[in-house]
């Protein structure tokens, strides 16, 4: 690990700069305070088309629904399940749809979702907007975490902007749901919708199958509705027009740890981290790993950070995806031991308790990397997290068992060095220091930094 | 038509009886809940399933016919 490569900025790699200039899209025209009026936004992006012709009942899916096909678009919720299949889902079912806007980003690394709807509430509303109407639902419903004060607000304000509801148009719901890790994981959310606490359900039968009031429901991500309303205007051709063949498109960020501002980006599919730091003003201390994904991600080694693209071909050689567009850089002076053996117990935290591999797994994996932290490990240690990484994976009703397991076991390989020096002398200098990976007890609140002109990424908070 | 097994973890609640009436296909982890083979079940075992799902206390143990 000592040998590692820092993260440097002053020879950027070869970013896809040609295609800076179509940036920023999502973030076009953002507000330097507060959110984007309905008038402004119409301003800058036209009137949304009608989605005609719903599938319901029709031969052909609705032009929107062929669109988002050949767009390529996938959800940015963290699965990247092609957008237009699950539409098809829905639009297809008997009964009429509802369309879930999911903006609960229960990921404590993740501030896209939030600053989107602080910001640009209405690029989300026209999209859950030409969603509903493709898939024939009457209303949609934005979820915002409860923690999300300014983006509760703003949504309210942009619906009423909107009312009264032109005929055609579904309802506008907005609700707030607790802050919990897997609250928005999509039969969570239902469960919440439905009137139950905001914990996973058994399934099938599958949201859209039989979701919010056994209706078909239709739930996407706030970001991935955002990317509709602009697709809808410009075209599937435009959208590839960024992007790689398998992940078209741009993509929000948010990026944390020791760089100059850290906060929420649109980038390019493939571009390199290095262009995401420099718009970040270049670090502030030396990175020795990243975290891709979140809590239920991946960590990839410092020697690999230089040159790294952030696409779905250049991560998953590592076993990394960008999930939900997160990027962690955690510094060098940091003990990753101390910072996996936190969020591990704070992952077990956030079990809902309904699974016995989960509740008594994750518990017991976070001990058994406190144990190894502290130098106090039985002999065998590393065997006895294999093992229980096996008892816990997919023996869940949702992800969250598997997402820990992987976030913890690849902490383990990427810092064996960390974790072995542990094991052996116990606590290290690194681990008195403040922690770095922001939990919500230590929330991320990336620093207000001046909002970028259109031409480059743009850093919106 | 093929059968297989599967826990519902929300409602499984450990009592444990699946594992004994049906060895063949369950294991019990360090805490008690069941640990399923899910490959295809044999005719043979078909009626060893059903009485072990019939015999949980809170229905979590699931005969399903393959999906697809």
């Amino acid at each position: 690990m000592t040998g590692s490569q820092p993260l440097t900025i002053e020879a950027p790699p070869i970013v896809q700069s040609h295609a800076a200039p179509a940036l920023p899209r999502l973030l076009a025209g953002i507000p330097a305070h507060g959110a984007m009026h309905l008038d402004e936004h119409l301003a800058i992006h036209g009137q949304a088309p009608l989605a005609r012709g719903r599938a319901r009942g029709r031969r052909g899916a609705s032009t929107l629904i062929d669109q988002l096909d050949r767009s390529g678009l996938r959800g940015r919720g963290g699965a990247g399940f092609p957008t237009a299949t699950k539409m098809r889902a829905v639009a297809t079912a008997r009964r009429r749809a509802i369309v879930v806007a999911n903006a609960a980003e229960g990921e404590p690394a993740s501030l896209k979702d939030r600053t989107l709807l602080e910001t640009l509430p209405h690029l989300v509303l026209d999209g859950g907007i030409l969603a509903a109407q493709a898939v024939g639902a009457d209303e949609l419903i934005v979820c915002v975490c409860e923690s999300a004060g300014a983006s509760v607000d703003s949504v309210a304000r942009a619906i009423k902007e909107r009312l009264p509801t032109p005929d055609g148009s579904p309802r506008l719901h907005l609700t707030t749901v607790p802050e919990h890790y897997v609250a928005g994981q999509e039969s969570a959310l239902v469960n919440y919708l439905n009137g139950g606490p905001a914990t996973p359900t058994f399934t099938p039968p599958m949201p859209f199958e039989q979701g919010v009031r056994r209706r078909p429901t239709l739930i996407n991500n706030a970001e991935t509705l955002a990317h509709i309303a602009l697709i809808a205007r410009q075209g599937s051709q435009w959208f590839r027009q960024l992007g790689t063949p398998t992940q078209p498109g741009s993509a929000l960020v948010t990026l944390s740890g020791p760089v100059a501002h850290p906060g929420v980006y649109e980038i390019e599919h493939g571009a390199s981290l290095s262009s995401l730091i420099d718009a970040a003003g270049g670090t502030t201390a030396r990175p020795r790993a990243a975290l891709l994904g979140g809590y239920a991600g991946t960590w990839i080694g410092g020697e690999f950070l230089y040159g790294l693209a952030l696409s779905e071909e250049h991560l998953a050689p590592h076993g990394a995806s960008l999930g939900a567009g997160v990027v962690l850089l955690l510094s060098e002076d940091a003990c990753p031991v101390a910072e996996t053996t936190r969020v591990a117990h704070w992952l077990a935290g956030q079990s809902t308790g309904q699974c016995g591999p989960c509740v008594n797994g994750l518990d017991a994996l976070a001990t058994t990397v406190q144990e190894i932290a502290a130098g106090a490990a039985q002999a065998k240690a590393t065997q006895r997290i294999d093992r229980l990484a096996s008892l816990v994976r997919r023996r869940g009703a949702c992800g969250h068992p598997d997402g820990a397991v992987n976030f913890i076991l690849s902490a383990l390989d990427v810092f064996a060095t960390d974790f072995a020096d542990h094991a052996r002398h116990g606590r290290c200098d690194g681990c008195m220091r403040p922690a770095e990976l922001p939990l919500p007890a230590t929330p991320l609140t990336a620093a207000p930094t001046d909002r970028r002109s259109a031409s480059e990424p743009v850093s919106i908070r | 038509m093929s059968h297989s097994l599967r826990v519902n973890p929300i409602t499984c609640e450990a009592h444990g009886m699946c594992a004994e009436l049906l060895p063949e296909r369950i294991t019990l982890d360090e805490w008690g809940y069941p640990v399923i083979d899910d490959v295809p079940l044999p005719p043979a075992l078909l009626d060893h399933a059903r009485r072990a799902a019939q015999a949980c206390p809170t229905f979590a143990l699931l005969v399903e016919r393959e999906r697809g």
